[in-house]
């Protein structure tokens, strides 16, 4: 398979300097296909380490395709995504959680056929210092008193609490999170917005995708904006206010 | 002697027997095709191949190389699960994004070229295969005579059928193979090696379909076409307990070989058909099946 062009990959890392070093993750120039259609165009950013970022953009950006791509759950891929060193698109995508990736999908991923418990046990814990169970109750008390009822018969939210409970559990350090307050009730965005918090001040890095923008500027450090395919933006979430003008006609609202 | 419907109890009882022990190879081959179907989302037509296999590899272990016969019930399905490794690897992987029909038409196809081999190179009369030694004879339950290898094919189909639901309704491996087929994608990004766990759970099974051949050979004689005149019934067991549902196939199983027995006490003529009959009448009242969850 083709490679990036060394030369664009040693600019890149000029271009940035310092930054690429504190960096936990570097995407670069990151394209991806579903079948036959292009969806990423050359997605850069960075993460770095207890860092919380967001991909934002309007629907069919590549937000939720970005996330797919560094796990491998995507077709074709090309670019580098440097994590820990390790370029992520060399990895099998079973190994990809081995390296303490853990990943909330958009649709959440509720096992119908195992119950809460099952759910919140099924991940394998492949790093030390994961969650204990009731450290997860703690941070989501909606979960306790409720192991055995089915995971699909929770309410949305609740749903979403089990799907960022269960990757605790496995001692991954850096999540990759799809809109988790997609169809949420505000209360419960309200109450995933503060164990994100929590867990940010554990030192857990996060990248949140997120359509919501005022929750995502309650939790996130930094913002890439994605559009058709490709960052376009990066806006510092101190400067957000100061950009709001801007960030509205990306998202077209 | 006691009589029911004219029927003497003896020949009833007798009959019964026989329908347990076709049930019981019914239960291991609609088991297997069940978890195939459940997991691998494929219509496995070359399972009755690999149940031939099954009883060709005991046949040759045991007049060729002199295995004795506990020997070969344990060679003859690690050989067949080897084959299923080769085939699951080398051809079925390829087809898991397409329509169920492409590996429904390369499994028929491997069967038909798998049979029509064998009966080349061996001919259709059967091979003879002794029963063991240690499982001739029979003994006597008062009410009827049970010839002991029967009952070891009855107890044995039975043990290897509830440990193989326990191990996947029951197990941490079991509970990975269960959300695999909800979603694959979701398992493999936690970490667990997917593909591999779908090539050793059609090995495994089609390992089943080899080891029921084996136990079948010195019941049945061994014979290239042992597999395609007992496949047909299997899939109606697998549908009428529905598709996937494992449990479902077992009880099935077991259920439709008495139900045959039954049919061939008190109406011979009708015991080939009955079956399907019963395969008719669950499709009309209960399209999915007798056991399927989703219904």
């Amino acid at each position: 398979m083709l490679k990036c062009p060394p030369t664009a990959k040693s600019e890149k890392h000029t271009w940035e300097g310092h930054m690429a070093e504190a960096a936990l993750l570097n995407v670069n120039n990151l394209e991806a296909w579903y079948g036959e259609s292009h969806v990423l165009h050359g997605v850069s950013f960075d993460v770095r380490k207890g860092e919380v970022v967001t991909l934002i953009g309007r629907n069919g950006a590549g937000k939720t395709t970005t996330l797919r791509s560094l796990i491998g759950v995507v077709g074709k891929r090309r670019g580098t995504s440097l994590f820990k060193g390790v370029d992520l698109l060399n990895v099998a995508p079973h190994k990809v959680a081995r390296m303490g990736i853990g990943y909330v999908p958009e649709e959440r991923g509720i096992f119908s056929t195992l119950s809460v418990i099952e759910n919140l046990m099924f991940p394998p814990a492949w790093q030390a210092g994961g969650m204990e169970i009731d450290e997860i109750y703690g941070l989501f008390p909606n979960l306790k008193g409720r192991d055995h009822t089915p995971g699909t018969r929770l309410s949305g939210g609740e749903q979403q609490m089990l799907a960022i409970g269960r990757i605790l559990r496995t001692g991954a350090d850096f999540i990759l999170l799809d809109e988790p307050t997609e169809g949420i009730a505000p209360v419960i965005i309200d109450e995933i917005g503060a164990a994100l918090r929590i867990l940010k001040a554990r030192g857990m890095t996060i990248i949140l995708v997120e359509q919501n923008l005022r929750f995502a500027a309650s939790v996130a450090d930094r913002h890439f904006v994605l559009d058709q395919g490709k960052v376009v933006d990066e806006i510092s979430n101190n400067a957000l206010d100061a950009n709001m003008d801007r960030l509205n006609r990306y998202l077209g609202v | 002697m006691t009589e029911i419907f004219g029927v003497p109890v003896a020949v009833l009882l007798g009959q019964l027997l026989l329908g347990l022990i076709n049930g019981s190879f019914y239960a291991l081959l609609s088991l297997g095709l069940a978890i195939i179907f459940g997991m691998l989302n494929v219509i496995n037509f070359a399972h009755g191949a690999f149940y031939m296999l099954g009883g060709f590899a005991a046949w040759f272990l045991l007049s060729r190389l002199g295995l004795g016969y506990w020997g070969t019930l344990l060679a003859a399905p690690i050989m067949v699960g080897a084959l299923g490794v080769l085939v699951e690897r080398l051809l079925l992987k390829r087809l898991y994004r397409m329509d169920h029909l492409y590996s429904l038409l390369l499994t028929f196809g491997i069967a038909l070229m798998v049979e029509g081999l064998f009966r080349h190179i061996f001919g259709s009369a059967g091979m003879p295969y002794p029963v063991p030694p240690s499982l001739t004879g029979g003994i006597n339950l008062g009410f009827i005579f049970l010839p002991l290898y029967r009952g070891w094919v009855i107890v044995i189909s039975l043990v290897i059928c509830i440990l193989t639901w326990l191990a996947i309704e029951r197990t941490k491996l079991g509970a990975y193979l269960r959300a695999a087929t909800e979603n694959p994608a979701l398992v493999q990004a936690f970490g667990i090696n997917v593909p591999l766990l779908l090539t050793l759970t059609y090995a495994f099974c089609v390992g089943l379909a080899g080891f029921a051949g084996a136990l079948a050979a010195p019941l049945y004689q061994v014979s290239p076409g042992m597999g395609s005149s007992i496949i047909i019934v299997v899939f109606a067991v697998v549908v009428i307990g529905g598709m996937g549902s494992i449990g479902g196939a077992i009880v099935t199983a077991l259920g439709l070989g008495i139900i045959e027995g039954l049919t061939k006490t008190f109406y011979p003529a009708a015991s080939s058909i009955a079956v399907f009959v019963v395969m008719v009448l669950v499709i009309l009242i209960r399209p999915s099946g007798l056991f399927n969850r989703e219904a």
